[in-house]
């Protein structure tokens, strides 16, 4: 992929490709970033429910990974990231953001503490730029190693179970954001019980040499446990109902954004558990102090709306009708069977139990519709089963 | 004999544009062609029998569409073919490429530079910035910020304004974008010193200045703010070459009921009573008009068609004065078949595109070094092309032309005049540098259009072959384009009126200046406006 022909290909297979492409029913793929990665493999629902009701795989590996290491990493990473960076022990993983100097986001990821001063930053787009702008006087070695980790993501409420069959010793009490390294064929495979969908799950980290071997093992011990491949459509669903944001829908990452004020801070999409002012410096902090002190522009909220048409792009407005907000990603619940939003709102508007109007509009046989459904601001997630926290993890 | 509403001096695009307008206003208007063809530096013709070349201008981006929506340009057989990518081909026979699918391009990138890839994001979001701010204001007359007319001070708080909604960090950015040589920006974003050159030659293009000279920049933003259908920055064919787009042009002109003269040169703007009258041509006849416009640039205008004793010395000072210097060349190649580029090997999308070959600042600045030495870069930057790779209309089958623009070239040669043997030397050196990266070229070559400043200059009237009618330096944008207080299309007399790319806003196949122009005319005549509002970036 590095080599000087790349461009005779637009996108590469993915380690796991071999063993993706049969299962592929519908014979479409996405892209992400520079591999084939489907948004569907069978039928969003079916998919959907694996992840809800048994157990499903997605393919992570086009993630971006960025490893940090050296004397000074966790320093850091303590400076480039909002959050306490000591919470995350070694063996352990942390949601975290990061912003630039005026307190924008520049995307989200998971913090993978390895091993005592080794650490892995998953996220969406490539970070190299600022993270290394940042690493200006620390003693830090960073490096992009994307292409040479191979990953699943595999969750669902008979994920342990199914680890547990294929040989992993004690996975069961692996707490939730923890992690465990596996001798796997010949190399190390790496579980960290999270994810993207807010149920139980783990995910899966292995030398690309190895995919097809642990992809092979994985579905053995799961064929009685109804595992399957799914694609992106599932996986949004399901990251809707676990209350996870997604950087390109729910924010837009600082660094592209043409026009300066539609970017976000983290106050401004409720992720106010993500920043610790109290740290003496990291980057954004001078901006987030200011606007903790005068107010942020916008409020980010989980709207319940009434009735059972989707409110995706649907503007909201105050009962008067006055636009003060819209919708980033909305989608009917089926496991909270409730119509289900994300909305960016005016401050002050958001304020949990607050009521407004999404105008949504809905097209049967041709036919379009305006309704301008009640919708209320929720301050809890919409799907948030027992067994995501529990430690032993329950066999289904 | 037939008195006109106005007499149009110039048939380029803008030319063409202002009489459009002023014709579909209703006026007679006469536009007026030294050579037996129009088009000016939008021109294709026939040099090498059965080939068509692009002569001067060689890509489009900047023609503004609502002034081809707006005449119909599409109706006369005007069509803008996007085209992918360019490449820079380096010395070590490796290659950098910008390819047209942005993870490929992404991937490229990395292949150079892994951070430069993220670091492009930043790049191509501070650029767009910088183009969001500019647009709206291609299809506006510039404000006099002296003036105290309500129009004046009306446009100049809508600048301001649009100024502050930037931001604060933007506001800071842009007083340095105006300032900063090309150089310098790229050095705050990347690493690579062939990702850099590439980036750094439309800073340079047209200009006769070095990447590391203040003021490349803005050049480099006149080239990203122009379109293809809404896609930003992107550049196109025209099917035909750029004498499509003039035809287009005239088409339109002919049928609003103007009327167009060849083989027409004016000797001079008639002034009468402090006002322009009328125009003698070099073949004694003589034209009257309520409106003389000169297309031609401010130089030849000013010094040469007009009587400088019907001028105040002060503004013929100005008009010596103006920065038009001769910076480039071009070679216009007929090929027997596609040269082969070996770094790129086979079925490589970016031979589509414009083709550079130089690898580091370091080069591009060496090259300037020559031209401020009074000779043509021994190691030039070109911008190639074969435009016959994605427009089948060009050449016979099979066959191809070639668009090699070359920079630097002086206007004179160690300061005295070029010769043919001059001419044909510094084509030597560009086709030498082409074969060093492609082995069989040589073998291809039919025929050689070469054009030094001299060539271009006795051809399309462009003094010292400048393509922008003069250099786009802060001190010459804007209100200041050309001269301090004569930004808004009128001439130093009543009646006379400039539309040249040497107006606001500046070179390029733009055709906003005639329009622009004619908007200012048509309000003097207090006749409606006929010309098209700009469209506003959301």
């Amino acid at each position: 992929m590095r080599s000087r022909g790349h461009f005779r290909k637009n996108v590469y297979p993915s380690p796991f490709h071999s063993r993706l492409e049969p299962l592929n029913k519908l014979k479409e793929w996405g892209r992400w970033h520079d591999y084939l990665s489907a948004d569907t493999y069978i039928c969003d629902s079916k998919e959907y429910f694996a992840v809800r009701n048994t157990c499903a795989v997605f393919d992570l590996t086009p993630m971006e990974k960025t490893r940090v290491t050296g004397p000074d990493a966790f320093a850091y990473l303590d400076r480039l990231l909002t959050r306490s960076v000591e919470k995350v022990k070694p063996g352990r993983v942390g949601y975290c953001v990061w912003c630039d100097d005026n307190g924008r986001l520049l995307d989200d990821g998971t913090l993978f503490h390895l091993h005592e001063g080794d650490y892995r930053l998953c996220s969406l787009h490539p970070q190299l730029d600022w993270m290394l702008t940042s690493a200006i006087g620390f003693d830090v070695d960073i490096r992009v190693e994307t292409h040479e980790v191979a990953a699943l993501a595999f969750q669902g409420p008979t994920s342990c179970a199914v680890l547990r069959k294929m040989g992993l010793d004690d996975i069961e009490n692996l707490k939730p954001f923890g992690i465990k390294h596996y001798a796997f064929a010949g190399t190390e495979l790496m579980v960290s019980r999270t994810g993207y969908s807010g149920d139980l799950g783990y995910e899966l980290w292995i030398d690309p040499s190895a995919a097809e071997d642990l992809w092979d093992r994985l579905f053995e011990a799961g064929e009685l446990h109804g595992i399957m491949p799914f694609g992106g459509n599932a996986l949004d669903l399901v990251r809707i109902e676990a209350g996870l944001l997604l950087c390109g829908k729910d924010f837009l990452p600082a660094d592209g954004t043409v026009r300066p004020e539609r970017t976000r801070s983290p106050f401004e999409l409720g992720l106010d558990w993500l920043v610790d002012l109290s740290k003496p410096c990291f980057n954004g902090r001078q901006a987030l102090l200011e606007e903790k002190k005068n107010g942020s522009r916008y409020n980010f909220v989980k709207l319940d709306i009434d009735g059972n048409k989707p409110a995706n792009d649907s503007f909201i407005m105050l009962q008067n009708k006055t636009t003060v907000g819209h919708v980033t990603s909305a989608m009917w619940s089926p496991s909270a069977k409730a119509n289900i939003a994300f909305a960016s709102l005016e401050a002050p508007y958001g304020q949990v139990g607050e009521e407004f109007l999404a105008e949504i509009y809905y097209q049967r046989e041709l036919k379009w519709t305006r309704v301008l459904a009640p919708c209320r601001v929720i301050d809890h997630n919409f799907f948030e089963p027992p067994r995501r926290r529990m430690t032993p993890a329950p066999d289904f | 004999m037939k008195k006109y509403d106005a007499i149009v001096i110039g048939a380029g695009h803008n030319g063409l544009t202002n009489a459009a307008f002023l014709a579909k206003a209703g006026l007679s208007v006469l536009l007026l062609e030294r050579n037996p063809y129009i088009g000016g530096a939008t021109v294709s013709r026939e040099i090498y029998p059965g080939f068509k070349y692009s002569n001067c201008s060689y890509v489009c981006s900047l023609l503004r569409p609502e002034i081809y929506r707006d005449l119909n340009l599409a109706k006369y057989g005007l069509q803008i073919v996007p085209y992918g990518g360019s490449v820079t081909l380096c010395e070590n026979g490796d290659f950098f490429g910008n390819f047209t699918d942005a993870d490929v391009a992404r991937r490229e990138m990395q292949r150079h530079s892994e951070r430069d890839a993220v670091a492009a994001v930043r790049f191509d979001r501070d650029i767009m910035r910088q183009c969001k701010f500019i647009r709206p204001f291609l299809m506006r007359t510039p404000p006099d910020p002296t003036s105290f007319k309500p129009r004046d001070i009306r446009e100049l708080i809508h600048y301001g304004k649009e100024y502050y909604k930037l931001g604060e960090e933007v506001i800071y950015d842009t007083i340095r974008f105006y300032t900063m040589s090309i150089a310098e920006y790229l050095d705050e974003y990347f690493e690579s010193g062939v990702i850099k050159a590439a980036f750094a030659g439309s800073g340079i293009i047209g200009s006769a200045l070095g990447v590391m000279s203040p003021g490349t920049s803005y050049v480099l933003l006149h080239h990203a703010m122009g379109e293809v259908d809404g896609s930003m920055g992107a550049w196109g064919f025209a099917r035909g070459g750029m004498g499509a787009i003039a035809d287009a042009m005239a088409a339109a002109l002919v049928d609003l009921g103007g009327e167009i003269r060849t083989d027409a040169g004016v000797e001079q703007i008639i002034v009468r009573n402090g006002r322009a009258v009328g125009v003698a041509l070099e073949n004694g006849d003589e034209h009257y008009a309520q409106v003389i416009v000169s297309n031609l640039d401010p130089k030849r205008t000013f010094l040469k068609i007009m009587d400088e004793k019907d001028l105040d010395p002060s503004f013929v000072e100005k008009a010596k004065n103006f920065k038009i210097r001769g910076s480039s060349g071009k070679l216009n190649i007929a090929l027997d078949g596609v040269p082969e580029f070996p770094a790129l090997g086979k079925d490589n999308e970016l031979i589509r595109g414009d083709m550079h070959f130089m690898d580091s600042i370091e080069r591009l600045e060496r090259a300037y070094d020559d031209w401020k030495n009074g000779t043509w870069s021994k190691d030039p930057y070109v911008d190639m092309l074969i435009p016959t790779l994605t427009d089948p209309t060009m050449t016979p089958e099979g066959k191809h032309f070639m668009s090699v623009f070359v920079q630097y070239v002086p206007p004179k040669v160690n300061g005295r005049d070029w010769t043919d043997a001059d001419r044909d030397a510094f084509g030597q050196t560009v086709l030498d540098q082409i074969a060093n990266y492609s082995p069989n070229f040589k073998d291809l070559i039919l025929d050689v259009e070469i054009r030094t400043p001299r060539e271009i200059e006795a051809e399309v009237g462009l003094t010292e072959g400048n393509i922008f009618q003069g250099e786009l330096t802060m001190d010459q944008l804007l209100f200041n384009r050309p001269f301090p207080g004569y930004a808004q299309y009128r001439g130093p007399v009543k009646g006379m009126y400039m539309c040249g790319s040497a107006t606001h806003p500046g070179g390029g196949v733009m055709a906003a200046p005639g329009a622009n122009a004619a908007r200012e005319i048509l309000m003097d005549l207090k006749r409606p406006n006929s010309v098209p509002e700009g469209w506003v970036d959301d």
